[in-house]
């Protein structure tokens, strides 16, 4: 069964290892459309970075890259010590979950294509379900569940394997705003408990200055990085973070940068 | 009297539950429906035998044109060893048909959804042997095969394959893209992605296909039955119907064409058994909701 001791504090990015380094990768798909320049990004074991900006900007396709879903067209994506179906957890938009399996039988799914049974890993199943605060609803289908409670199991699936790496494409944005600082909350408890080291789209400037160390602000035409931003924030992070007078500086930060890169020409009027 | 003061209900004197006139009237509706469901097609069909009958009696209409459901009835009990083992003959014919199609219109539709060059090749052939009516292709079947249970076998295959291939060619290639990727991300092997994810979303396309090809298999056997029938080989429920038709045995017609339909009600009743039970934990087919 795999370990879910809390990752131990890093005094420092630079002291944490080294999972994945993407250089000067470009994906340009067929009509010439320029998905992706020159993106550089170094992960390190407990990251938190967040993939900002509009529509279009190509944080999706760096996730696709990253998850081994496309190839890039230019630069390289290299996995510190190679990379293997264990590496990586996904979260999409939506919950993804299949209709016809029961929750457990959904979050057993990365562990059945490696061909482990059912039976060998109930107990790491159930354990991944409590976290999530799903105890009890192991055997019920997605649809008795509401959409955050499916959010949490297409979580709990990423996460039960204790991945290096997990992806997350958007995965609040359909939901309503209650649901979603819940779920914010109870991300990084959950990152503190097992761990992860998380890579996370998102819209939201407030969402990404809650939840991540590193904020890659992006803009579109051609999809480019255009500012990192550090939140030196500690963790764990609540309501007193959502409430203070830094985070409101970071957030009006992020989103002045935003800002530039979607209206180069000075901002937006009015 | 604020806005906040809750209205008062004519019932809530009682201990019982409150119930606004809204819910109630839902309520009633629905239970008469469920009523009305099963009671309905009965008193109608109750109403279209009596009328039948009294069609016969008050027009004095001789039985050899058209004869009233009791003799209808009293035939099909007289003639029971006849109609019962002639059933039985294009029951299995049915069966095995439809056996068949599944076998045959799944592993093609499973082949289609793993090559495209595959389905470019084959599905022209497909559509021609759907569109092209069975009885003008049956007489050339019982030309060339010799057993006549073969050549049975394939003019109702024919008719009845196509909705399964069809049904389940699309179900295959409607897994939600997101669990596709999610597959990939997981290095599931192909068979893997077949078994664990493609086919159980083709589950509610597979068993729509499969409702359809059940009526269309007994169709196909009934048809080939006719085209076959005078050519030698006649044991079947639609060969009977013919030689009733020559001996002017109105009576054992109508008491063979009962029992075709019933056959294909009940073959209609078995598939729709199936699905519900195959989906009714999950797919939204087979949900109630409030």
């Amino acid at each position: 069964m795999t370990d879910l001791s809390p990752l131990t504090s890093p005094a420092s990015p630079t002291s944490r290892d080294k999972i994945l380094r993407m250089e000067a990768v470009d994906k340009t798909f067929s009509g010439n459309v320029v998905a992706l320049r020159k993106m550089d990004m170094e992960v390190r074991q407990g990251d938190f970075i967040s993939l900002l900006g509009p529509s279009g900007c190509g944080k999706s396709t760096a996730l696709r890259l990253i998850a081994g879903l496309m190839r890039p067209t230019l630069g390289r994506i290299t996995w510190e010590g190679g990379s293997t179906a264990d590496d990586l957890g996904v979260v999409f938009q939506e919950p993804t979950l299949m209709p016809w399996a029961t929750v457990e039988k959904n979050v057993w799914l990365p562990f059945r294509m490696r061909g482990q049974s059912f039976s060998s890993v109930k107990d790491r199943i159930d354990e991944i379900l409590s976290l999530v605060g799903l105890d009890g609803f192991g055997a019920r289908y997605p649809r008795e569940l509401s959409g955050g409670m499916k959010m949490r199991v297409s979580i709990a699936r990423a996460m039960v394997t204790n991945p290096r790496l997990i992806l997350m494409d958007e995965p609040f944005a359909a939901l309503d705003e209650m649901t979603r600082q819940k779920l914010n909350d109870d991300l990084l408890a959950l990152k503190a408990k097992i761990g992860a080291t998380v890579i996370f789209v998102t819209h939201s400037v407030f969402e990404s200055v809650f939840l991540s160390d590193r904020i890659l602000v992006m803009a579109a035409r051609p999809g480019r990085v255009i500012q990192e931003i550090a939140v030196p924030e500690p963790y764990p992070r609540g309501l007193e973070w959502r409430t203070s007078k830094r985070y409101g500086e970071i957030a009006r930060e992020t989103s002045d940068t935003l800002n530039s890169a979607l209206h180069p020409a000075g901002g937006l009027k009015g | 009297m604020t806005i906040a003061d809750p209205v008062e209900s004519p019932k809530s004197a009682s201990s019982g539950p409150l119930f606004d006139a809204d819910e109630e009237r839902l309520a009633r509706r629905k239970r008469t429906e469920e009523i009305a469901k099963y009671t309905l097609p009965i008193i109608v069909m109750v109403a279209a035998i009596w009328y039948w009958d009294r069609l016969v009696v008050w027009n004095e209409i001789p039985h050899y044109v058209l004869p009233g459901p009791g003799l209808v009835l009293e035939t099909l009990w007289e003639d029971r060893e006849i109609l019962i083992s002639a059933l039985g003959v294009t029951l299995k014919i049915t069966a095995l048909a439809l056996l068949v199609a599944v076998v045959g219109g799944v592993g093609l539709a499973i082949l289609f959804s793993q090559s495209r060059f595959a389905e470019m090749s084959f599905s022209p052939f497909a559509v021609i042997l759907q569109v092209t009516p069975i009885v003008s292709i049956a007489p050339l079947i019982f030309i060339y095969i010799e057993n006549r249970i073969i050549g049975l076998l394939l003019c109702a295959w024919i008719v009845a394959f196509f909705p399964v291939l069809a049904n389940t060619t699309l179900g295959l290639k409607s897994t939600d893209h997101n669990l596709r990727d999610l597959f990939k991300i997981y290095r599931a092997s192909p068979w893997q992605q077949l078994v664990h994810l493609q086919l159980p979303s083709a589950l509610p396309y597979f068993l729509g296909g499969l409702k359809i090809a059940g009526g269309l298999a007994l169709i196909g056997a009934v048809v080939a039955e006719y085209v076959a029938g005078t050519g030698g080989i006649g044991s079947g429920l639609a060969f009977r119907i013919l030689e009733a038709g020559y001996r002017l045995n109105i009576p054992r017609m109508f008491a063979a064409l009962i029992l075709i339909a019933a056959t294909g009600v009940l073959i209609y009743g078995a598939t729709s058994l199936i699905a519900h039970l195959a989906l009714r934990k999950w797919h939204e087919s087979a949900l109630k909701r409030e």
